[in-house]
This record gives structure tokens, C-alpha cells and sequence, in this order.
């Protein structure tokens, strides 16, 4: 049902024609589009029904980002629904979620998720952004690099650290902190694969102390937890993307003719296909494992082993599906022109978000 | 093949590190650096820096104006170029088209065009590609039927690079339609002035307009622009094609791309309280690299030491460009992936002449995904890896 009313959205409203005109606006992404979002629900769809959702499950979200892959949808879904949403229901009061949750539902509330530093790469616990207590306000100094929905966000929810040395477990905590504050600097920018993000400053930012989310310190695990589900969304997404560059490949060998004959008819390319299929079916396979244990009783290191086998594992079909999906088009295959390119980038990114495979690998044997 | 340099060989050595330290000019190197896009200019003033010392052309017979290196002297000297971050001569003119007006053109043609190409008063591109004719090159459609004293072209080519700063275009056209494909084709020199020609950029997913389309519409050649005889281009281009197979192994640019990256991974923080330098993970990644790169630099040296005998560069130089081009994309790779989040701002203005903005990013990380997409060219180009493999099938193991 979600991904029948996903593709009848694509096929209506998201065209790659339509894509890159969204790319170039302004905003870097389609109200239109995030109001129709909200209409048909899917911005409810990462909320349990405690919190007003259509039940929070893993695997929902995984259809939804499959179909968003393959559209190569922009809009900001996973940091304001996902990680920022995430956040707010994982370590907020109810009055917190009142107030933000109702409003991201309904399509009215952009959010970010401030969470890594130039110093930490992966590590969601190395923290050097400071919130000092300055009676009823904290002050926030520190900075934050690849906010994704940056430059859109209304609000900000900021890894900060309120005790502790850079890199303790302990001494974490989420603020909220409203964009428009004084002392908050952007710099924003389109990445690589369309989406929007910036880097983002604090400077002696003060913040209401009831704007942290959960106990003061305590906030490491959530956030895991949160990021862990964007890691899931963002590795089904590439599943979906990598169906597209397979599909997208095959047809195209079986119209490109070269030395008198379509270029699928050669077994040395045949044999790189049937590779590629494979590749996007283990990515497919093990997305679904990490789903369905999310959406299980497991204890949590189960469920972040998981994730972490998936987006390692969906690492590694990113890079031989995106290469040899450019490589069997040749040259057209890297032009602005063809979706096929565009593809290439957005896989390519993912591999990126959230740690690539080597971080994802090193946590699955450590956990 | 020496496994250590003679003390002839290291004053070389060190004559070309002078040479360079002194006259490479240090905005361009700059640029390098900074990954700054370099500009038609900065090739030019380059190149005639190198043609001022003699030194434009080292794989040129002397008597065109070549420097009579040894193969290890050549080799001496790539090295040190890649050290400074000096660019090699753009190849279109001085590794291309020059060596086939020089094997097979007529001496009226040499006079006309080598001078020129040494001393870089003129832009060349190459007109081979068409949209219909990738891999398979001699299935190429661009017509070229004789008229009185000239050839009326007619056709498209792609995949031009650098084509907009091009005064003239090597192309190869078909000038028979009755027989093989192989042996209706010709080699034709075009003025970029002359009426009838269109240049139209192809924009890359990395941003650039690196490459074109080429239009010839009615387009009148001079038959003295044709080299060597009608129909017998195809040969021709197979020969050049082998020098630039030979020229793309591109070992010097890998080893100094692997120091460096080197040097920035123990930099680099691994969000652990290290530098990516303590990370096993990365570390094996760049040692498989070395090594691959190490095994390369002796398999070019095989190859150069068999060419100094009197031997052509045969099909083993499709290895050269096979594993070139491979290793030199897996380098990409760990560049994007030391650069972690910082590969993905996509900020190309930062990279171009005069950006005066706020930076993102450090040592050129914001354009090292960019790098990544851009280089895969590098296997699809001057003969796909997928082609050069057929060679190595046909011609070395007989299949």
C-alpha cells in the first residue's frame, strides 16, 4: 500500500526532469512535494501510535526509502522525520513532542540533526561542542560539520557535551536549538548528490536548559539508536537506487549496439550483470534482516550489529553495482544528461552517510 | 633494466629537480595544490617553459625536436614532473597527433605542424569517438567524400576533450563505404576555424565541461590535410592509440598521490583519539595499493626496456593501461574515503581561479568525490578496459 501510493507519486509529480528542477530551486526541495508528503501520511510513518504515527516500524520505513531510491527523492525525509523526529520521540518530554512532533507531521516543522565533528568522523561520541550551565540557559560553543536540511531546518538538534572529556560516553546531551538564534552561523551547501546540508557554528548560542532533550548527559544510547534507524533508511534507499542502475544497465545493453550487435549479447558483460543482480539482492537480503530486527525484541547490540551489517554489507554492492552500471554505459554514463550518473552519485553518497563500510565493519566485530 | 639508478642518471635526477624548482611556475603549482581547475593558460605557459628548455617533447626523435633521453632518463623525469605537481603537456598534440605526422605524414606536413605542437602555438583534440561508435571505433560514420582539392566532412564526434580551446582537430572519417569497415577510414587534419564546425559542451556529473560534441556540417578539408593515404587511417590510429596506452599507466602521478595520501591520513582523525595512520583497515588499503602500483612500475619498465631494444610497444601495453587506470581509481577511492563526510560538499567554485569565499573542508576534501566520479572515465577511455582485454585475448594468448 505505501509503496503502491509512493510510485503513484513518482510517476505523478517525480520525474528526473522534475528532480533536477527541484535541485536547483531555492530550498533544494519541493514544499509542494513535502505538503503532499504529509497528506498521504508518510511523514507519520517513522512515529509510533503513542506518539501519533502510523506505528514507527522499521519495515515500513524500509518500503518507503526503497521507492524514494529509486525516484531519487530530495526532500528532506530522513533528517527531519528520521533523525530529528527520531530524536524528539526517542528523548523527549510529551510537551517536547507536542510541540514538535504534531507540526512535522502536518508538513509545517523542518528539522537537522547536528551530530558529527570535524575530530570524530564516525564516532557519535566524540563530542568537543560545548553547553555550559549559565543559570536557566546553557551556552553552546562548537561546530558541526554535513548537517543535512542545514540551510531548511527551523530547529536544530545538536549533540552537545554538558560534562565529561571529547570522546567520554558519558556527558552527552541533545539540545534543541532554534536556527534563527543569535550566534548560530551557517554555511550551506548542495552535496554531491543533490541533497542540501551545511556546516554549521555555535557561538556563545544560549539555549533554555529546557530545551535539552531527556537527561541532562545521558542522551549517548538514543541517539544510537536514532541514527542506527537513518542508517537503515538510507541503506534501503540504496537498494532501491541499485535496482534502478541494474535495471537501467540491462536495458540499455540491450539496446546499445557495437560491433553489429546489442552489447548485452556478450557474455564477458552478461556475466558482469548477473554479478550486479547478485550484489543488489545480498544488499536487498540483508536490509531486510536489519528491518526486522529493529522491529524485534532483540536486545540493542543485536539490533546495532545489524544495522551495521547492512550498511556494510550495502556498502559494498554501492560500489561494484555503481561502477559497473557506469562502466557498461561508457562515457554517457558519468554525463549530467543521463539518470544513470545521478544515480552513481546518490549511491555513492550513501556509502558515505553515517559511516562507510570499513566504520560499519569495525562496529559489527566490536559490538 | 637496472634496479638502481647510475650516478649519471642521478645528476639527471637532480638537474630535473632544479630545473623545475626553479621555473615551474609557483602560481600553477599552487593551484595544483589547492586542486584549483587549471585554466588553457596555465598549460600553455607551461608547456612553453618546457619547449624554452628543450624538454616539450621527450618520446619526439631528436630530429623533430625530441631531448634523446634514455627510457630511464624519460622515466627520471615523469617522476620529478609528478613530484612538483607539474602537468604533463596536454597529450593531443604532443603525445597524439604529433608521433603520426611524424611516422606518416609527408615532409611539407611536418614542417607545417610538429614546429607548432613543440612549442605549443597550437591547441589540438581528437576527433575519434562518435555517439554510434564507442568501443567499437571503426564502425565510425563521419563522412569525408573528395570534391576537386578538398574532403566535405560531414558527421559528429564525441567525447572531445578540451575541444574549446582547441585551434585544430585530429579526426579519423570514412572515405570508403564498400569495403571493411577497417580499411574505408582516414586520417584528416581540420582547422577548428574553418566554416561548418560546432563545438557543444557535454556537461560530466562532476560539473565540468571537460568534454564536447563536435558538429561538422558541409565542412571543406584541403586534401593535403590528409595524412599518409586514403583508407589507411585505421593502422595509423592503432599506432597512436599504443602510445597512449603506454603514456597511461601514470606510475609517477600514483606514487605521489599515494605519499601524499600517506602524509594526510596521519593527519587525519579517526575519531578515536589516532589518525587514520592507526587505522588497520585504512593502512592495508594503502599498502595493497603500493604494491599494486610497485608491481605496475616494474611491468612499464619490462615494457620500456623491451621498446629501447628496437621492439614496438606491442599489446602488453594494454596491461599498462588496464591496471593504470585501475589503481589510479582505487587511489580515488581512498581520498573520498579519507575525506569522509568532507567528500560530500559540492562546492566546485571553490576549486576555480579567484575563490575568495569561506572553504569547506581542508586539503582539497570537498573535491575528492568529485575526483572519484570524474576518473571513472579513466576505464572507459582510450580504449575501454573491456577492449583492452580483447587485445590481450586476440593478440597474447591466441584466443
Amino acid at each position: 500500500m505505501l509503496q503502491d501510493s509512493v510510485q503513484k507519486f513518482v510517476h505523478r509529480h517525480y520525474s528526473f526532469d522534475d528532480r533536477n528542477a527541484i535541485i536547483d530551486s531555492g530550498s533544494g526541495y519541493s514544499d509542494e512535494c513535502w505538503q503532499l508528503f504529509a497528506e498521504l501520511g508518510w511523514l507519520t510513518v517513522p512515529f509510533s501510535e503513542d506518539d501519533g504515527g502510523f506505528g514507527g516500524l522499521a519495515t515500513d520505513m524500509m518500503v518507503l526509502m526503497e521507492e524514494f531510491g529509486k525516484a531519487m527523492v530530495v526532500e528532506p525525509f530522513v533528517p527531519t522525520a528520521v533523525l530529528g523526529g527520531g530524536l524528539v520521540a526517542a528523548l523527549g518530554s510529551e510537551q517536547q513532542k507536542e510541540q514538535n512532533l504534531g507540526p512535522l507531521m502536518e508538513g509545517k516543522l523542518q528539522l537537522g540533526a547536528a551530530l558529527y565533528e570535524t575530530n570524530g568522523r564516525y564516532n557519535l561520541a566524540s563530542v568537543g561542542t560545548t553547553a555550559k550551565r549559565d543559570g536557566d540557559h546553557y551556552v553552546v560553543n562548537g561546530s558541526k560539520i554535513l548537517v543535512l536540511n542545514g540551510e531548511s531546518a527551523q530547529q536544530l538538534l545538536v549533540s552537545v557535551r554538558t560534562q565529561g572529556a571529547e570522546r567520554d560516553e558519558q556527558g552527552i546531551s541533545v539540545v534543541l536549538i532554534d536556527a534563527a538564534s543569535s550566534g548560530v552561523h551557517k554555511k550551506a551547501y548542495t552535496t554531491v548528490d543533490g541533497h542540501r546540508a551545511a556546516q554549521i557554528s555555535f557561538t556563545d548560542v544560549r539555549v533554555p536548559v529546557a530545551n535539552c532533550l531527556g537527561a541532562e548527559g545521558e542522551a549517548l544510547s538514543a541517539l544510537r539508536r536514532v541514527v542506527d534507524r537513518a542508517t537503515l533508511c538510507v541503506s534501503a534507499e540504496a537498494v532501491g537506487a541499485l535496482d534502478m542502475l541494474l535495471q537501467k544497465t540491462v536495458e540499455y545493453s540491450k539496446t546499445r549496439k557495437q560491433f553489429g550487435t546489442a552489447i548485452g549479447t556478450f557474455q564477458a558483460l552478461q556475466h558482469r550483470m548477473a554479478d550486479m543482480f547478485i550484489e543488489c539482492q545480498l544488499a536487498r537480503s540483508i536490509v531486510v534482516m536489519a528491518a526486522m530486527k529493529l522491529d524485534s525484541n532483540l536486545p540493542d547490540a543485536e539490533k546495532a550489529r545489524a544495522v551495521s551489517a547492512a550498511k556494510s554489507r550495502v556498502g559494498r554492492a554501492i560500489r561494484k553495482v555503481g561502477q559497473e552500471a557506469v562502466q557498461l554505459h561508457g562515457g554517457i554514463g558519468i554525463t549530467n544528461e543521463l539518470d544513470v550518473g545521478h544515480l552513481f552519485k546518490r549511491v555513492t553518497g550513501i556509502e558515505t552517510l553515517f559511516g562507510n563500510s570499513d566504520f560499519h565493519t569495525a562496529r559489527f566485530a566490536s559490538l | 633494466m637496472n634496479a638502481s639508478f647510475t650516478a649519471e642518471e642521478l645528476q639527471f635526477q637532480e638537474d630535473a629537480r632544479q630545473f623545475l624548482e626553479a621555473e615551474f611556475p609557483k602560481d600553477i603549482r599552487a593551484k595544483v595544490e589547492q586542486r584549483v581547475r587549471l585554466e588553457k593558460d596555465d598549460y600553455v605557459r607551461w608547456q612553453k617553459i618546457l619547449y624554452k628548455k628543450g624538454w616539450a617533447a621527450p618520446n619526439w626523435p631528436e630530429e623533430y625536436g625530441g631531448t634523446g633521453w634514455t627510457a630511464v632518463q624519460k622515466y627520471i623525469f615523469a617522476e620529478q614532473m609528478a613530484r612538483f605537481g607539474a602537468p604533463e603537456p596536454v597529450a593531443f598534440g604532443m603525445k597524439m597527433v604529433a608521433p603520426v605526422i611524424y611516422s606518416y605524414g609527408n615532409e611539407e606536413q611536418k614542417k607545417r605542424f610538429l614546429p607548432d605542437i613543440l612549442a605549443s602555438n597550437v591547441w589540438w583534440c581528437q576527433g575519434y569517438s562518435e555517439p554510434n561508435s564507442g568501443s567499437d571505433l571503426a564502425s565510425l560514420k563521419t563522412s569525408a567524400v573528395r570534391e576537386g582539392d578538398h574532403y566535405i566532412v560531414n558527421g559528429t564526434k564525441t567525447w572531445n576533450t578540451l575541444g574549446q580551446y582547441a585551434d585544430w582537430i585530429f579526426c579519423l572519417v570514412r572515405t570508403d563505404n564498400s569495403v571493411k569497415k577497417q580499411e574505408g577510414i582516414s586520417f584528416l587534419l581540420i582547422d577548428m576555424k574553418t566554416p561548418g564546425i560546432k563545438v557543444s559542451p557535454i556537461y560530466l556529473i562532476d560539473g565540468t565541461p571537460e568534454v564536447n560534441e563536435v558538429y561538422f556540417e558541409n565542412v571543406k578539408v584541403p586534401v593535403e590535410n590528409l595524412i599518409g593515404e586514403e583508407n589507411k587511417g585505421w593502422t595509423y590510429a592503432k599506432v597512436l592509440l599504443t602510445h597512449e596506452r603506454t603514456n597511461i599507466a601514470g606510475v609517477p602521478r600514483s606514487k605521489v598521490r599515494l605519499e601524499k595520501l600517506r602524509a594526510l591520513a596521519a593527519k587525519t582523525a579517526d575519531g578515536n583519539g589516532g589518525s587514520l595512520s592507526d587505522d588497520p583497515i585504512f593502512k592495508k588499503k594503502i599498502a595493497e595499493a603500493e604494491i599494486q602500483v610497485l608491481a605496475l612500475e616494474y611491468a612499464e619498465l619490462r615494457a620500456l626496456a623491451a621498446v629501447s631494444v628496437g621492439k614496438a610497444p606491442g599489446p602488453e601495453s594494454s596491461i599498462l593501461k588496464v591496471v593504470g587506470t585501475e589503481v589510479a581509481q582505487f587511489i580515488d577511492e581512498l581520498y573520498m574515503e579519507m575525506a569522509a563526510w568532507q567528500s560530500l560538499p559540492f562546492v566546485p567554485d571553490q576549486f576555480v581561479e579567484g575563490f575568495s569565499g569561506e572553504e569547506i573542508g581542508e586539503n582539497g576534501e570537498a573535491a575528492t568525490a568529485l575526483n572519484y566520479f570524474n576518473n571513472r572515465k579513466a576505464s572507459i577511455y582510450g580504449g575501454s578496459n573491456e577492449i583492452q582485454k580483447n587485445i590481450i585475448c586476440k593478440a597474447v594468448l591466441g584466443l
